[in-house]
């Protein structure tokens, strides 16, 4: 893999809970990266910490403790520092509706970003290159229109026009389609997919969407209670998954094979992790016996399966995998 | 006799700028203990068409057509009886629970109302049935005292199917009712969902956008576009072998984990959703149709048999792809 | 490029005036209105001279209306004609004055406290209450006796009451803003505060701010009066506040001297109700939820 564009070093970021509860631990030590034109997803259910880990590596929130990497340099939160760094990384947002300014039209909508950054020469063409590129053609007739004239497609092609116009290096993405009609949605992942061939755009993807993640994406980073449970290529990670976790949110996935696990209750909260392995009190696998056959049930319940290293590699931060399973690495495990 | 018979209903809103078609002719019927479901994309009218069933619509909305539940029109029934209807035939479970929930009034106040307005259980019987609800559908008793701000949004739409069960309805509809919850969330719910509707023998009418789900939940589908059906038959036809470009193109929308044609080739439609108050000639849908046709903006198809038990509105299925008939219109 | 945002402006100035137009009430105000600015403005060319002059006076004291002079003349022979149009130059003059130190306060503070929160938000919240329960008059009476009657001290005494009324408003609609994702957007291209405070924030509060001017320049104009008929006014200067003073002054009331009090009560009655109506039909434009329900 060559050197990574965006890391996330032994990330935490800590909340101070509402109503006294404590400190709520929504990253709890994460590291990941992501390559040149790589596509990488980030999936998870809400409350997972994965919209905080991609704020995070943003620049819009700063860990509690461990760092960002741009390009091998630790992030530094000086304004200056921060709007270079956005030239080369940008946002797009869940709801293309909202993360529009009803008073702005299209081409200022685009063209804010080379207005922030100064960048004034030929700011008519570099607009209508943006808009074009995210499927916006011709893009003269778009300039003035009010994103209420548009409609949600659309609106999300705005969006990804206004980060394309930096010319970036990497996307992050929020939930790009989750609040557009299905038969949009595909338009808009192939659009994502265009851009990494064309551009060679790196893209981050944060969803809780696995068909989104094998719809588009190279590697997929399976995130539970604020860290990553299991990572590694889509193609592995989704299809024979390790985790009993993953396991889980594939199986109960409408056409999936087998009979569903449904997990009961609901994700724990990130002010009080469990001991031991943070999943034990919802895992399957446990419950049903097969971990205390394979003699690691007390490790489940007491030891905690570690911070999964950053890279390629295939990891799950399972003790039940690690034992049954010998393609597991216990190397990747940089700190029990 | 069906539980529910939908006949050539239209709902058109009046407004401002002219009258805007929402259904367009819609003929269906839903059988006691059937699951159907209902697809199709934002304003191509199911959510209309969900509250019509109960007559729900603003006072801008028109009807024509009949609605017939155990045999009454629905549309013509006096408000008296409709009221009736409304609490003890059919319940709708909305989407979005945090705001079909009254924020100010404890959730086990809100599932005793409807039971509580119309039958003459004493108080401690009312406490009891409303426990028994929540236990029903996942939930402990005790948490009747919670308000809905102290609940998750999964725990929500569980108070929300209890409120729906609570007159014991014979019909069930639910509009997008996993819709913006997470996938172990939603799992819990539509199990919960289908084990209530097996065991009581309730029928149910499940509205989304996601064909996946529908396919996976119900018995049959039935594909909505620009206001109509324009593709009807058993789920796992419809699902696995639509014979409409546009039930095959919200079949593909939500790959399936594993199968090598959808790998980093995501499945769209070009274009957009057309505007009700402006719609295209001919098919709907020809404009952004993948299998489009010459005639396709000249002949618009009404539903038509396509194979066992299902039914299709696309020139692909008509004999000689329909051409005859536009012939025919031409002439 | 610049040919591209006049094109956008002359569009939504069209859109926008297509709209005000058809509120009817709101016609009828601006064209009261840009008659009484017009007036005001010409006041000087449409008078004679001696208009105002007490020691050369054009009639006799307190006749009633003749041919000379339609609405009689005041307790010096001046005519009430002259003494409404160059009342109208006082009204109005104050009435922009302060409106404009209000909403440039208010604005300006609105927004600083909305966008950056912490103790200053908090700071402007206790000044903002102060203000609310402090009576202008009250303010008017010790600026007055300490500033000296002037219409400076009545404009500062009636923008300094009023601004923490705009500022409130413009801090609410500020945070509304702040909260939508376009703001994270906005952040995330790399802009700053100010950025986002003048391309984002103020535009959003700008047309709350325009209808708050209009409904406050009639109250402004209605304060003076006030002010005037208290006889804290500049005592030189021929406002219709003055000039209802000075009628009560010479007891018109009771002399049954009806043009010496009518014509200037109704001025100040019209000018208020014309930004009133303005006002209201700005507001209904720019806000869609007031218009359907008109």
């Amino acid at each position: 893999m060559s050197a990574p564009i965006l890391s996330a070093e032994d990330v935490h970021v800590e909340f101070e809970a509402r109503r006294g509860g404590g400190r709520a631990r929504a990253v709890d030590g994460v590291n990941l990266d992501i390559a040149p034109g790589e596509i990488v997803a980030l999936v998870g259910e809400s409350g997972c910490g994965k919209t905080t880990l991609a704020r995070t590596l943003l620049g819009l929130e700063r860990p509690t403790s461990g760092r960002v990497l741009h390009r091998g340099t630790p992030l530094a939160y000086s304004s200056k520092a921060l709007k270079r760094f956005r030239r080369d990384v940008q946002l797009v947002l869940q709801d293309p509706s909202g993360s529009l300014n009803p008073r702005h039209t299209v081409y200022d909508a685009v063209a804010e970003g080379l207005r922030i950054h100064g960048d004034v020469p030929n700011e008519r063409e570099r607009v209508a290159d943006a808009l074009s590129r995210a499927g916006l053609r011709p893009p003269e007739r778009f300039f003035l229109r009010f994103p209420h004239e548009l409609s949600g497609g659309q609106r999300q092609r705005v969006v990804i026009a206004g980060a394309l116009v930096l010319e970036p290096n990497v996307i992050v993405a929020d939930e790009p389609v989750a609040s557009l009609d299905a038969s949009v949605r595909g338009e808009i992942l192939a659009l994502l997919l265009r851009l990494r061939d064309e551009l060679g755009l790196a893209a981050l993807v944060v969803t809780h969407d696995l068909g989104l993640a094998w719809n588009i994406a190279d590697r997929v980073a399976v995130m539970y209670l604020g860290r990553i449970v299991e990572t590694g290529p889509v193609e592995k990670i989704l299809t024979a998954p390790e985790h009993p976790y993953t396991q889980a949110l594939l199986s109960v996935l409408p056409d999936a094979p087998g009979s569903p696990v449904v997990l009961q209750g609901e994700p724990p909260d990130p002010t009080r992790i469990p001991p031991g392995c943070r999943f034990h009190l919802r895992c399957p696998v446990l419950a049903s016996g097969a971990a205390a056959a394979a003699g690691v049930d007390g490790a489940c319940r007491g030891e905690d399966p570690g911070v999964l290293a950053g890279g390629t590699a295939v990891q799950a931060a399972c003790h039940y995998a690690r034992t049954v399973s010998s393609s597991a690495d216990p190397a990747a495990v940089v700190r029990p | 006799m069906s539980l529910l018979e939908v006949d050539d209903l239209t709902v058109t809103y009046r407004t401002a700028g002219g009258d805007v078609p929402a259904v367009r002719g819609v003929s269906f019927a839903l059988e006691a203990g059937q699951k159907l479901g209902l697809a199709g994309e934002s304003g191509c009218g199911k959510s209309t068409m969900a509250l019509a069933l109960l007559r729900l619509l603003p006072r801008t909305a028109r009807y024509t057509g009949e609605i017939r539940f155990d045999g009454e029109d629905i549309l013509t029934m006096s408000w008296g009886r409709l009221r009736a209807v409304r609490w003890a035939g059919a319940s709708i479970v909305f989407q979005g629970a945090m705001h079909s929930l009254n924020a100010v009034q404890r959730i086990g106040a809100q599932i005793a109302e409807p039971i509580r307005l119309h039958s003459k259980a004493t108080e401690a019987e009312i406490r009891r049935r409303t426990g028994e609800l929540l236990e029903h559908v996942g939930l402990p008793a005790r948490r009747a005292d919670a308000y809905p701000h102290e609940l998750s949004g999964g725990q929500r739409q569980r108070v929300m199917i209890a409120m729906a069960l609570a007159c014991d309805p014979k019909l069930i509809v639910a509009d997008e009712p996993t819709t913006a919850l997470d996938v172990m969330i939603q799992a819990q719910i539509l199990t919960l969902i289908e084990s209530l509707v097996a065991e009581q023998g309730i029928s149910l009418l499940m509205i989304s956008h996601d064909l996946s789900v529908l396919a996976d939940t119900c018995d049959r589908l039935a594909v909505m576009y620009a206001g109509r059906i324009v593709e009807e038959g058993p789920a796992a036809a419809v699902f696995g072998d639509a014979r409409h470009p546009y039930g095959r193109a919200l079949a593909a929308a939500f790959p399936r984990i594993g199968d090598p044609a959808s790998r980093r080739r995501p499945q769209g439609l070009a274009g957009d959703p057309p505007d009700p108050a402006d719609l295209p000639s001919g098919c709907t849908f020809h404009p952004r149709c993948p299998a489009r046709l010459d005639h396709c903006d000249k002949l618009d198809p009404r539903l038509w048999p396509a194979g066992d038990d299902a039914r299709a509105a696309c020139v692909h299925v008509l004999p000689d792809k329909g051409l005859s008939l536009v012939a025919k219109e031409s002439a | 490029m610049n040919g591209l945002v006049w094109a956008r402006r002359r569009r939504t100035a069209a859109r926008f005036w297509s709209q005000f137009r058809q509120n009817k009430a709101g016609v009828f105000g601006l064209v009261v209105l840009a008659l009484f600015v017009l007036t005001a403005l010409l006041a000087p060319v449409i008078t004679p001279d001696n208009a105002l002059s007490v020691t050369r006076p054009p009639g006799s004291p307190l006749d009633g209306p003749s041919a000379d002079f339609p609405l009689g003349t005041d307790r010096s022979g001046r005519s009430m004609v002259d003494m409404i149009i160059w009342g109208s130059r006082v009204s109005l003059t104050v009435g922009f004055w302060a409106t404009f130190i209000s909403i440039a306060f208010g604005t300006l503070f609105g927004i600083l406290a909305g966008h950056f929160g912490g103790w200053g938000s908090s700071l402007l919240m206790r000044v903002t209450d102060w203000f609310l329960v402090m009576p202008s008059l009250v303010l008017g009476v010790a600026l007055a006796a300490v500033l000296g009657r002037s219409l400076t001290t009545i404009i500062v005494a009636i923008g300094v009451t009023s601004w923490p009324t705009t500022a409130r408003l413009v801090r609410a609609q500020t945070l509304a803003v702040e909260a939508r994702p376009y703001i994270e957007r906005a952040r995330a291209l790399g802009g700053g505060h100010l950025h986002v405070m003048t391309n984002h924030v103020l535009p959003n509060v700008m047309p709350i701010v325009l209808a708050q001017t209009t409904l406050m320049v009639g109250s402004a104009i209605l304060t003076e009066s006030t002010f005037a008929f208290l006889g804290l006014g500049d005592p030189t200067t021929a406002s219709w506040g003055a000039t209802i003073q000075a009628a009560r002054d010479v007891g018109a009331v009771s002399s049954r001297m009806w043009w010496y009090i009518l014509p200037p009560g109704i001025a100040i009655v019209l000018v208020v109700l014309a930004f009133t109506l303005v006002g209201r039909a700005i507001e209904g434009v720019l806000n869609p939820k007031l218009r359907e329900r008109r």
